[in-house]
């Protein structure tokens, strides 16, 4: 336990790349906090698939203790927060649960996208901001004016920032001093009835589900019997302890500190991130305000390519469940592909990082269908339906009309590309909200729907910006437009997977976009193959695949029979590798392929 | 069932694994060696055809083939040999074939009449080309005179004589085509193998392919096409398709090949050689290793075949079919259905019918000619599961 002055608590904020996790592992290794032999780079970043894409995920904590100039001993907690944007209900809630921020910024670059949306949560957290400004070994570094973009753009006084290269360690000394100096130290009463905030919780095949917790008042302890405040379960804790990043046992967590408990919870979805925990008996009545929980926005179906793994592909999506509440999911059944599941997430991300792990811890080949947004169905008799699945659209006599998700985008880009980034949020529907330059960077804010940008919009502002723009977001609510289910029909069927909601001015083009795709993807067969988009009863599309011409060995290698029947298992191998739709075979990534587009 | 290969005959396949230079679209078993030791080469044909007789005894052979490789570069007194010891061991039908393929080059003309003299009756000759420029694009080392005189001295030895054309070159038209398949059968007696350049993996032209700088091959519409008039022109001039590659004047088919495509029983020996082979009532198919000197060493130690597996009724009735619809003849189905243990399936002949890909009968299904084109496509779905 230590005293409330001696503790410092803060999270690093920061644009993707600008230097979040060196900066963190300098912090830990200059100060010995893991030795030299244990430390490996980004030792924040566990999963493997954050390491490999080099973001973080999940909320990490760390507990540096570090003996300042002034003789004493500090004890710094810092929170990792997740940088992307589909995890920004994470990065606020850690933030709630400290009282400062680092805000690192690269000097070469200058503020991005992603740091804006992240101070300003630290500003709506009430932090104290310490601007860091890492890479100054760079020659390209230009901290002067990067100070001055802080001012200009952010609106915070950036004149004691620190100069810092996360890479070489020069400024980290100076940054842990800053750290004790000018964070502010935590509050709370160790006499006062226990009143511990739930940051983040997650499953360990070990021990079962850990809880990070932040203690405001009183103090928690092994073997004492806690109550989560929201549904009034209670627990008896068998463990406690901190992060050094490794697990670390303590006696107990005073007020101001941060640390784990675990306490025979099943699982993730016991617990509620942003609820109070306090003690069974004497405990206080007043919890903290608590967090929105995080809603899924963009779904999608999973199923698997061979159709007797459904089981496996259950199992692992329910254990993947159990440590990600963010993450829905439920049966779907598709004409087309199956038994599968549809699934809800935070972003398109978050769809990718659990489809990954899916495909790579589980070992389970997918089939992922297009992505769609949440539609809110208006029906004539005054209910609201929510659309997560194209193929479940209601019959058109009985709608009145359709809202779909909007969202505020900021995005930052060079001055040569802007023309660029204007065409693209205009073909995307987009209307524009601010044309603004921060600092000689042009940051333009648009509202655009969702549907738009779920799918490529991403990788293709970064295609016409050559990288150069930094993207961030946020949900701001639904309106109506016009909007119609497009369907598929190959050989004249429908093909369920393949539809999807468009905007009605947009049909027209997509339906062509997406039948010419489909023909490429295809393989002709015995016959020729009608492709079409269509609205209701109407095609606004069409393509014919011409049918298969020659495909014959011309030569029979002697008696070599063998060889016929291998060429037949390659044949039937290739099969395997299709959806049998009437009597066409479409190639699994069709249904991912067909709905790129390519303006 | 046991003996479902009667229905077939019994062949026996001599592979002669050596060429004077390889061919770059090549990727038969063939080799080009500096020095050949004849007399092993004799004797190692010898044991095997020991070893295979003494497991096929009181069998009528229907026919031999020599086939490489170049067996026109095999000493002729090994020729006679093989055929000499196949008659010791087997009762010879009386319309026995002894078919050799030869090169075109002229060393090997001169040989054509020891060949004859030593019982083969036959020739196929590999001239492939009509033209001097495709030839040599072709790698081939002999000019359209030198396999003209070849020709002209092979039909002077023997009453059959086939030979093979590659098309669907590179940069070739179907006007091209058309032309010199004309004069192609101007020459031809009594058979003609008409094949499509296939570009094979591990060959000198696979491996261009794979960089992209093997140009101006045909896409499959003009291969389609080249394919359909090759049918029309050889119809016309009374020699029709009996097989996908193959035609010829009636009953001059070649009863070796027809041994495989009615799924007969055939010994294959020397490197890489193939073999299907019924005894004790299991069929086997038998492999040898396929680098000439590997063989030679395990016909030396024991026995030149690798491999030999039983294949059950289900791989059995596959084969069956892949081969036999490859001739216009077709297949009895019932053929199949009693080597698989179940019909072919109904819903897929059916609907290859109904697409104009099999003419069905009660007592055999054949391909039409559009489904020739897309042969493999047709057995993939009659196959499918
Ligand atoms: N030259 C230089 N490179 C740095 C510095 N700090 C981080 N980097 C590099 O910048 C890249 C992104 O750093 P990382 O810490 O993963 O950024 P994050 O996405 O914010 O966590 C990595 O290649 C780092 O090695 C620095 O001070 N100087
Ligand atoms: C085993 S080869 C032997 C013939 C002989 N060695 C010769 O080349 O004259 C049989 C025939 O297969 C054909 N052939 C070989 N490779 C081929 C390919 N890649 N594509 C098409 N036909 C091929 C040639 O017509 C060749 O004559
Ligand atoms: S085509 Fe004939 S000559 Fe050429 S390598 Fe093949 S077998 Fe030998
Ligand atoms: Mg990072």
């Amino acid at each position: 336990m230590t005293d409330l002055d001696h503790i410092r608590n803060f999270s690093i904020v920061a644009h993707i790349d600008h230097g979040k996790s060196t900066l963190a592992d300098r912090l830990i290794q200059s100060t010995n906090t893991v030795s030299a032999r244990e430390m490996k780079e980004q030792l924040l970043d566990a999963m493997d698939i954050e390491r490999e894409r080099g973001i973080t995920i999940k909320a990490n904590t760390v507990r540096i203790e570090y003996i300042a100039d002034n003789g004493e001993l500090y004890i710094l907690n810092l929170i990792d927060t997740p940088g992307h944007v589909d995890f920004a209900y994470e990065v606020s809630r850690s933030m709630h649960a400290v009282e400062g921020s680092l805000l690192v910024v690269d000097s070469t670059q200058g503020v991005e996208a992603q740091t804006l949306a992240n101070v300003y949560q630290a500003i709506d957290a009430d932090h104290e901001i310490i601007p860091v400004l890492n890479k100054i070994d760079l020659p390209a570094s230009e901290p002067q004016r990067v100070k001055e973009q802080i001012e200009d753009v952010i609106g915070i006084d950036a004149s004691d920032a620190l100069l810092v290269s996360a890479k070489s360690g020069l400024g980290i000394h100076e940054t842990l001093e800053a750290i004790c100096k000018r964070l502010p130290a935590p509050t709370g009463d160790r006499n006062a009835p226990l009143k511990a905030m739930l940051v983040d919780s997650w499953y360990d095949s070990y021990l079962g589900v850990v809880v990070l917790v932040r203690i405001m008042d009183g103090v928690m302890k092994k073997n004492d019997r806690v109550k989560f405040m929201r549904n009034g379960t209670v627990h008896q804790i068998d463990k406690i302890g901190v992060f050094r990043p490794a697990m670390q046992d303590v006696a107990e967590l005073g007020p101001g500190e941060i640390g784990f408990i675990t306490a025979s919870i099943k699982q993730v979805r016991d617990t509620k991130v942003g609820d109070t925990i306090t003690t069974e008996k004497k405990g206080t009545d007043k919890a903290l305000p608590g967090f929105k929980p995080s809603i899924p926005v963009v779904f999608c179906g999973l199923f698997p390519v061979d159709s007797a793994e459904f089981e496996d592909l259950r199992d692992a999506i329910e254990k993947l469940a159990l440590n990600d509440a963010s993450f829905s999911y439920e049966m779907e059944t598709s004409a087309a592909l199956g038994f599968g599941f549809r699934c809800g997430f935070l972003g398109l991300l978050h769809l990718e990082v659990i489809r990954d792990r899916l495909e790579r811890e589980y070992d389970i080949e997918l089939i992922t269908t297009a992505p769609s947004v949440v539609y809110h169905i208006y029906m004539k008799d005054g209910t609201m339906q929510e659309l997560h699945n194209p193929a479940d659209m209601p019959d058109l006599t009985y709608v009145d009309h359709i809202e779909e998700p909007r969202i505020k985008a900021t995005i930052m880009v060079p001055d040569e590309y802007l023309g660029d980034v204007l065409k693209l949020c205009q073909d995307r529907r987009g209307i524009q909200l601010e044309l603004t330059y921060a600092g000689t960077r042009p940051l333009v804010v648009y509202d655009l729907p969702l549907n738009e940008v779920v799918f490529d919009f991403y990788d293709r502002l970064k295609s016409v910006t050559k990288g150069y723009a930094s993207f961030d977001y946020q949900l701001i609510g639904y309106r109506e437009d016009n909007l119609v289910k497009m369907q598929v029909l190959v050989n004249d069927e429908p093909v369920d997977a393949l539809s999807m909601m468009v905007h009605r001015d947009r049909a027209e083009m997509r339906g062509r976009a997406m039948c010419e795709k489909l023909k490429e993807l295809i393989p002709r067969h015995m016959f020729k193959i009608p492709i079409q988009a269509a609205i209701g009863g109407k095609v606004i599309a069409r393509e014919t695949l011409s049918a298969l011409r020659k495909d014959v060995t011309a030569k029979c290698y002697g008696g070599d029979a063998t060889r016929k029947r291998k060429l037949l298992d390659k044949q039937k191998a290739g099969k395997k590798k299709m959806r049998q739709f009437g009597k066409v075979d479409i190639p699994q990534e069709a249904f991912i392929s067909a709905l790129k587009m390519d303006s | 069932m046991s003996e479902d290969w009667r229905q077939g005959g019994f062949g026996l396949y001599v592979h002669w694994p050596f060429c004077a230079a390889k061919c770059p679209y090549c990727d038969f078993n063939s080799h080009v060696a500096r020095t050949i030791d004849h007399a092993a080469w004799r004797n190692a044909y010898a044991h095997e055809l020991e070893r295979s007789a003494a497991e096929t005894p009181g069998r009528v052979l229907n026919a031999i083939f020599f086939g490489g490789g170049t067996p026109s570069l095999m000493e002729p007194e090994a020729v006679a040999a093989v055929i000499e010891a196949a008659g010791r061991y087997w009762t010879l039908a009386n319309d026995l074939e002894v078919t050799l393929e030869a090169n075109p080059g002229s060393v090997e003309a001169g040989r054509f009449a020891a060949y004859r003299d030593a019982g083969v009756n036959r020739v196929s000759m590999g001239i492939q080309a009509l033209n001097d420029r495709d030839l040599a694009r072709l790698g081939r080392i002999h000019s359209v005179a030198e396999a003209r005189a070849a020709f002209d001295i092979a039909r002077n030895c023997f009453d059959r004589v086939s030979f093979d054309l590659i098309y669907a070159r590179q940069d070739q038209t179907l006007a091209d085509w058309q032309a010199e398949l004309t004069e192609a059968l101007s020459m031809a007696i009594d058979h003609i193998s008409l094949y499509q350049l296939t570009i094979e993996q591990g060959t000198a032209f696979g491996d261009r392919y794979n960089a992209g700088k093997l140009r101006g091959l045909p896409h499959d519409d003009l291969a389609a096409d080249m394919y359909d008039a090759t049918q029309d022109i050889c119809g016309a001039h009374g020699m029709s398709r009996y097989e996908v590659s193959n035609h010829s004047r009636p009953g001059s088919e070649s009863r070796h090949n027809l041994i495989y495509w009615h799924y007969g029983d055939y010994i294959g020996i020397g490197p890489g050689a193939h073999g299907r082979l019924t005894v004790g009532g299991n069929r086997y198919a038998t492999e040898a290793p396929r680098n000439p000197q590997a063989w030679l060493d395990a016909v030396r130690k024991a026995s030149g075949e690798s491999e030999r597996t039983a294949l059950s009724g289900i791989e059995q009735a596959q084969e069956f079919l892949m081969m036999g619809l490859r001739l216009v003849e077709g297949v009895d189905p019932e053929r199949f259905a009693a080597l698989a243990g179940y019909p072919l399936p109904a819903k897929a002949v059916s609907e290859l019918q109904d697409l104009g890909m099999l003419n069905v009968g009660k007592t055999n299904i054949s391909v039409t000619d559009q489904g020739f084109n897309v042969l493999n496509a047709v057995l993939g779905a009659l196959l499918a599961d």
